[in-house]
């Protein structure tokens, strides 16, 4: 008979939801053995396919399972729960039918079993009801599984950690209150202690559990932070797992958004120059929060950007710029590279001086960039270019920029020439002087002022000898001249 | 009679001088009332306005005096509140003074302080290069850890590879599989197998599954498995409320041994596991494994798939089975056989003559 069903837990079916009633009465079966079999099978079932878990929920298994749940030993248990989680794993609506047949007080109170197997299960069904939205991680929370999860995370068994880990990240992502909660069971020390655990998976979970916690608001940012997370942070920078280096840095990321104190914080602990050689070493969607991190850091206050542009940052940020392939990574780069150079000169000229600027401008003005892309490219481009005076960074934007761009850059030649001797004879020399006398401008706009005020500064010889067409009026000259006839 | 007449005669002119003399009386008199009301009023008009006159006197005297005690009043109020902005103007004042001053000096020292903005720098790039060494000692440490431990595995399987080739050990008689003779010295493998003991039997033997019975329910009632905390709970904290047991009854109970009924003292599956022994002492004694058939070729029920090279279309073919070398008998240059002129082997002159005679050769 057990046989029967384990053979027909591994077959897969079409939309057959007359399984359902052939598993039903298993259940309800005298052999215990059969009982556990079939609770296997229908979660089995249910874990493949939506329509095969709605097919459970309306064949009202649920209220069964839930009932003998409380009553039978740890291996009905386990797969009791493991039919939840199945369930409750697909949609919104699933899981809040999970809920409404009263399977949360159950599944707490298997959360204190001896088992750990069981503490696992139910764990991990509560984890994936919790992580579709905020009304039902709420549920989660109200039936009371928060200081009971925070209890498991310190248990010996490693995978018990994982799952309670996990769930604890999903019931907090979703708001402040919940967050709160969950920090009210005393989460974050222990988090914090498994930061050292060399299981990568665990890792993960962990990370992850403490960058949704941080990233609501100012205080529970700083509830983390005085976990004395920083700097073993930043050993989990290194690690050999990708996902591990991702989670790490969108933790780093979430903390230094929120204030200029905790990026101060992040920058004196040394975590700029570790976040950058992660960004360094790994490709892809890996990046991303490190490089947000960066810009956020940079976007606070002009210290911070120095800060960032002494330890190497926007070199590293630029090789991202060209050579990752995704849209959305290279407009997180052009925005970080924006907020550093957009405070002062010095600051536009360290990005100047890698030669950053042609490869925005490329992006802004080529087509198959995407909108996000474009914008953002355009806005790093003008901060950066209101403050830069670094001349030869200049100079090949007199040449392909388009008009709005162009009036900038004309702006910033017409600040800088009028004080500096050298500059202006470099820019006769380099061909800037000819190129601005190409330009065409309305008379009285902005343009127009800036290309006088740059005319101004040189001798009206030179002016002349380089507006276009002079060629033409010497010869006009030479035509209409009469030599002396003696 | 005559006054009568006289009288009558002079009445008209009587009655007209009474008339006339009465009007002029009373023009007169009219004259004369105009002229005293005329007076009167005028004395009278006099009189009023001289007492008016002082009654408006009087009145400017009064409001005079009220007048200058509002005014009075005023002025101080103005006074009052001009000597009040004037104090608060200056307090202002001096205000800035202080505060511009220490503005200046707050932006100066701590702000803008170039010098400590630059020592800030070089404090941080320092750390992020102290922080990057360490955490490049860090990957090293842990990628020579991962070294070490891959290389131990290595060790390991080796070592129990050779545990279980000890036997290819060479004698003093045969040199082993790793000490050919035409060696210089013997393979690194011969010196492995000196050193490794030999493997015993029971040892390779897979470790039986793990089965679940009674008792590790028992164990999992220990101590062992009850959530252990690091820390404990700190000691100021609220004493609980309530009578307890006491705590060696609680414990009694908490820990109180397992008395199973008797359908749980044995295994649910206790009729399989009997059955498994007893199939497995059988199978000791067995001698062959595979079961008796009643026929000798009752296992021959599968039809007999011919090979490829020898069957077509049209049927099998010939060549193989009943003929095995390929004879074109139009070929023949005569019909008598090979005449041996050599002794043949054995088995050629016996060809054709062992095999049945329903074939072709006699």
């Amino acid at each position: 008979m057990h046989s029967f069903t384990k053979d027909q837990s591994s077959w897969i079916p079409n939309g057959q939801a007359g399984v359902m009633s052939l598993l039903r009465p298993l259940l309800l079966d005298v052999v215990p053995t059969i009982q556990q079999t079939a609770a296997l099978a229908l979660g089995r079932l249910a874990n493949y396919n939506d329509d095969l878990a709605e097919a459970v929920v309306k064949g009202d298994i649920l209220p069964q399972l839930v009932y003998s749940l409380a009553e039978q030993n740890r291996f009905y248990k386990k797969a009791a729960a493991f039919v939840l989680r199945a369930v409750g794993k697909h949609s919104p609506q699933l899981a809040q039918a999970i809920v409404d047949c009263g399977a949360l007080d159950t599944l707490v109170i298997c959360l204190e079993d001896f088992d750990p197997g069981v503490k696992e299960a139910a764990a991990w069904a509560l984890g994936y009801i919790a992580r579709h939205n905020a009304e039902l991680s709420q549920a989660v929370v109200d039936a009371g599984a928060a200081p009971l999860l925070v209890l498991c995370i310190q248990e010996p068994e490693i995978a018990l950690k994982r799952i309670a880990a996990s769930a604890l990240s999903d019931i907090s992502k979703h708001s402040p209150e919940l967050a709160q909660t969950v920090v009210d069971a005393g989460a974050i020390a222990h988090l914090a202690q498994m930061i050292l655990n060399p299981d990568s998976k665990l890792k993960r979970q962990v990370l992850s559990a403490l960058s949704q916690i941080a990233k609501h608001s100012v205080d529970l940012a700083e509830m983390v932070v005085e976990a004395e997370i920083f700097p073993v942070v930043l050993t989990c920078l290194k690690d050999k797992d990708e996902y591990v280096k991702k989670n790490a840095s969108t933790l780093i990321r979430e903390i230094a958004k929120h204030t200029p104190e905790l990026s101060q914080l992040i920058v004196n602990a040394g975590g700029v120059a570790a976040m950058i050689d992660c960004i360094g070493s790994c490709k892809g969607n890996i990046r991303l929060p490190g490089i947000m991190m960066l810009g956020y850091v940079a976007a606070h206050s002009e210290n911070l950007a120095m800060a960032v542009i002494i330890s190497k940052g926007v070199p590293q940020l630029s090789i991202c710029l060209s050579e990752e392939p995704e849209d959305h990574i290279k407009a997180a780069a052009a925005w970080a590279i924006g907020q550093i150079g957009r405070h002062t000169p010095e600051h536009a000229r360290a990005v100047a001086v890698t030669n950053t600027l042609p490869v925005l401008l490329s992006l802004y003005m080529s087509t198959e960039s995407s909108e996000d892309l474009q914008v953002k490219s355009k806005k790093a481009i003008k901060n950066i270019l209101q403050k830069c005076t670094y001349l030869p960074a200049l100079e090949p934007f007199l040449y392909d920029a388009p008009p709005n761009i162009l009036k900038h850059v004309v702006g910033q030649f017409s600040k800088v020439l009028p004080h500096d001797s050298k500059a202006r004879r470099l820019f006769v020399t380099s061909g800037g002087l000819k190129k601005v006398q190409e330009i065409k401008a309305e008379p009285g706009s902005l343009l127009q002022e800036y290309i006088n005020s740059i005319n101004n500064c040189y001798p009206e010889e030179i002016v002349r000898y380089y507006s276009p067409g002079y060629s033409d009026t010497l010869l006009q000259r030479v035509d209409s001249y009469q030599p002396l006839t003696k | 009679m005559a006054t009568l007449a006289r009288l009558q005669a002079r009445s008209m002119f009587v009655a007209q001088q009474y008339y006339f003399r009465n009007s002029v009386v009373d023009l007169f008199r009219k004259k004369e009332y105009d002229a005293a009301v005329k007076i009167q009023s005028w004395f009278r008009g006099c009189q009023v306005r001289a007492y008016i006159r002082n009654l408006h006197r009087i009145t400017t005297v009064i409001q005079k005096w009220w007048r200058s005690y509002l005014g009075r009043q005023e002025y101080r109020l103005i006074v009052k509140f001009a000597s009040c902005a004037m104090k608060m103007n200056f307090y202002n004042a001096m205000a800035v003074r202080i505060q511009r001053r220490w503005r200046g000096y707050r932006i100066r020292k701590y702000c803008f302080n170039y010098f400590y903005l630059k020592e800030y720098l070089r404090a941080v790039s320092e750390t992020n290069d102290a922080i990057r060494e360490a955490l490049e000692e860090f990957a090293e440490m842990k990628e020579r850890e991962e070294k070490k431990a891959d290389l131990e595995r290595e060790e390991k399987k080796r070592d129990y590879q050779a545990r279980k080739m000890h036997y290819l050990l060479s004698t003093k008689q045969i040199p082993g599989v790793y000490n050919s003779p035409f060696r210089k010295d013997p393979d690194p493998w011969e010196l492995r197998l000196q050193k490794a003991k030999p493997l015993t039997s029971q040892r390779s033997k897979a470790k039986p599954k793990p089965c679940i019975s009674l008792s590790d329910w028992l164990a999992c009632t220990s101590a062992r498995s009850f959530p252990q905390s690091e820390i404990l709970p700190p000691i100021d904290r609220k004493q609980c409320q309530g009578p307890f047991r006491d705590i060696t009854e609680v414990l009694e109970q908490r820990y109180k041994p397992l008395e199973p009924t008797l359908r749980v003292a044995e295994p649910i599956d206790e009729l399989k596991v009997a059955r498994g022994e007893f199939r497995r002492q059988e199978w000791m004694r067995n001698v062959n494994d595979n079961m008796f058939l009643p026929f000798s070729s009752y296992h021959k029920n599968k039809k007999y798939i011919p090979l490829m090279n020898s069957s077509s279309k049209y049927g099998p073919n010939s060549y193989g089975s009943q003929h095995f070398r390929d004879e074109n008998p139009k070929k023949w240059i005569c019909d008598k056989d090979f005449q041996t002129v050599l002794p043949s082997f054995d088995l050629f002159s016996k060809y054709g003559k062992l095999y049945s005679k329903a074939g072709q050769i006699i």
